[in-house]
């Protein structure tokens, strides 16, 4: 296994760059999405409420690869160029922001319904009470569902392998072929994803410990 | 202009009717108090005053504002009508400065310097000055309650609306408590208090309002009067057994 690692290093690091870079898009960006479609699915405007269940239903519900395969095979027939790297970062941003999305939910359901009621009283917007009381609490609960999110998200991101996405599954598929050697190259696969998603195990559970001592209810 | 006006309002809960036919005005600096049973209404019938319920018909006029319009800005009326909640509320994310200086920053645009100098002299006047660094977890259940009241006073509103304040609190700082809502009441607020503190509603409300079953079974602005000789069978009955128990 040493051998794959020192031999083809190069294409390894490559493999991580683009693997890095996919899981960091899709975490910013399922972030983002994920917090809209939660807004949307507590809205008290019904059809917000609706489309945001739609949208969280059917993402949460199909396989990525299928998600994926979407923006790969039939995405290009409209947006011309869009390479493996990019269908299957949306992918995994769509797939991703429908779980984070129904986390969040969960997390400004659990605060206690007086807290808005309380900024609603004291004369602030739904928008308001939301930014400054609801949501800080809300993300703290979040931590810990979250984090397990993002270290899905990184594993998730070998998808990208089956659409040229030059990730590092890619990079270990490619070997394996040439070297014949798939033990070997597997193992050191494996291996690399482990030093990519146990840091962020780790730092989680600081955030989670160091928030809940912080500012706890 | 009175302070409050209902006028002929219903409110339901599906098919369950919480408020039956309430005609009520309140005027500016008014302290009223609203008793009766639980289920009675009376807590449904303070959150419709500023728009926490809403009203299935009916008219309901509150600093001029017409609650039952749904073009009106409910935010509006909230800036000008403080509520003081059984359950205290704080914001659990801000300390006891912030819950104070919050309202007055993000919704009456105050700088922070003005909102908190007018928020150390409310801490003065509910007695917590050297608590306002401090998270509402750390604080008591009477402490959170005259935070709360310094919350709901730092918007300066016209009128405030208490719903059980001392209802979850310990019969040790129940006095405490009392004891702003009185200060509060010598400066001229106007106050609907829905309470189970009958020696407030007798001693410092000017108004006594008891219902029953979604209605209001009497009205008396002679709060002495009314616990000495309800003329209500239901106040009678309510009345007769809060002596016995106590």
């Amino acid at each position: 296994m040493i051998s794959i690692l020192t031999t083809y290093w190069p294409d390894f690091v490559e493999g991580l760059k683009y693997t890095l870079s996919a899981s960091v898009l899709a975490l910013i960006g399922s972030l983002i999405i994920g917090l809209i479609f939660a807004l949307f699915v507590i809205n008290p405007l019904k059809p917000l409420r609706v489309i945001g269940r739609i949208y969280i239903e059917i993402f949460r519900n199909i396989p990525l690869l299928v998600v994926a395969m979407f923006f790969y095979i039939v995405m290009p027939q409209f947006i011309p160029h869009l390479d493996g790297f990019t269908a299957g970062t949306i992918g995994l941003i769509i797939y991703t922001s429908a779980f984070i999305a129904e986390t969040i939910r969960a997390g400004i359901e659990s605060v206690d319904l007086g807290q808005m009621e309380a900024a609603r009283s004291n004369g602030m917007s739904y928008i308001q009470a939301m930014r400054y009381i609801v949501l800080p609490q809300a993300l703290k609960i979040v931590i810990p569902p979250l984090g397990n999110q993002f270290v899905n998200l990184v594993k998730n991101s070998s998808v990208l392998a089956f659409l040229a996405g030059f990730d590092l599954m890619y990079q270990g598929n490619l070997i394996a072929s040439t070297t014949f050697k798939t033990t070997d190259t597997y193992l050191a696969v494996g291996l690399l994803y482990l030093i990519l998603t146990m840091p962020l195990s780790y730092l989680m559970r600081y955030l989670e410990k160091h928030w809940s001592t912080g500012a706890a209810e | 202009m009175s302070m409050i006006e209902f006028h002929d309002v219903d409110k339901y809960y599906g098919k369950f009717h919480a408020l039956k036919d309430i005609n009520l005005t309140i005027e500016r600096g008014e302290i009223v108090s609203i008793i009766g049973p639980s289920g009675s209404g009376k807590s449904t019938l303070l959150r419709t005053i500023n728009g926490l319920e809403r009203i299935s018909s009916g008219k309901l006029i509150v600093d001029n504002f017409d609650l039952a319009d749904s073009k009106t800005n409910m935010n509006k009326i909230r800036k000008n009508v403080g509520m003081v909640f059984q359950h205290f509320n704080l914001y659990a994310n801000k300390t006891v400065l912030e819950n104070i200086t919050l309202g007055p920053i993000k919704v009456l645009k105050k700088s922070k310097a003005e909102a908190g100098k007018d928020a150390y002299q409310l801490l003065g006047l509910v007695g917590l000055t050297d608590q306002a660094a401090k998270l509402p977890s750390m604080l008591s259940g009477g402490q959170k309650q005259r935070i709360a009241i310094a919350r709901s006073l730092a918007m300066k509103p016209k009128a405030i609306l208490f719903d059980e304040p001392t209802s979850a609190l310990d019969p040790e700082v129940i006095g405490d408590v009392l004891e702003v809502m009185r200060k509060v009441a010598k400066q001229g607020m106007t106050m609907i208090v829905v309470t189970h503190e009958m020696g407030f509603a007798r001693e410092v409300g000017n108004r006594v309002i008891f219902m029953a079953d979604g209605q209001i079974r009497e009205d008396s602005y002679q709060p002495q009067e009314f616990f000495a000789n309800p003329q209500d069978s239901r106040a009678k009955e309510f009345l007769g057994k809060i002596i016995h128990n106590s």
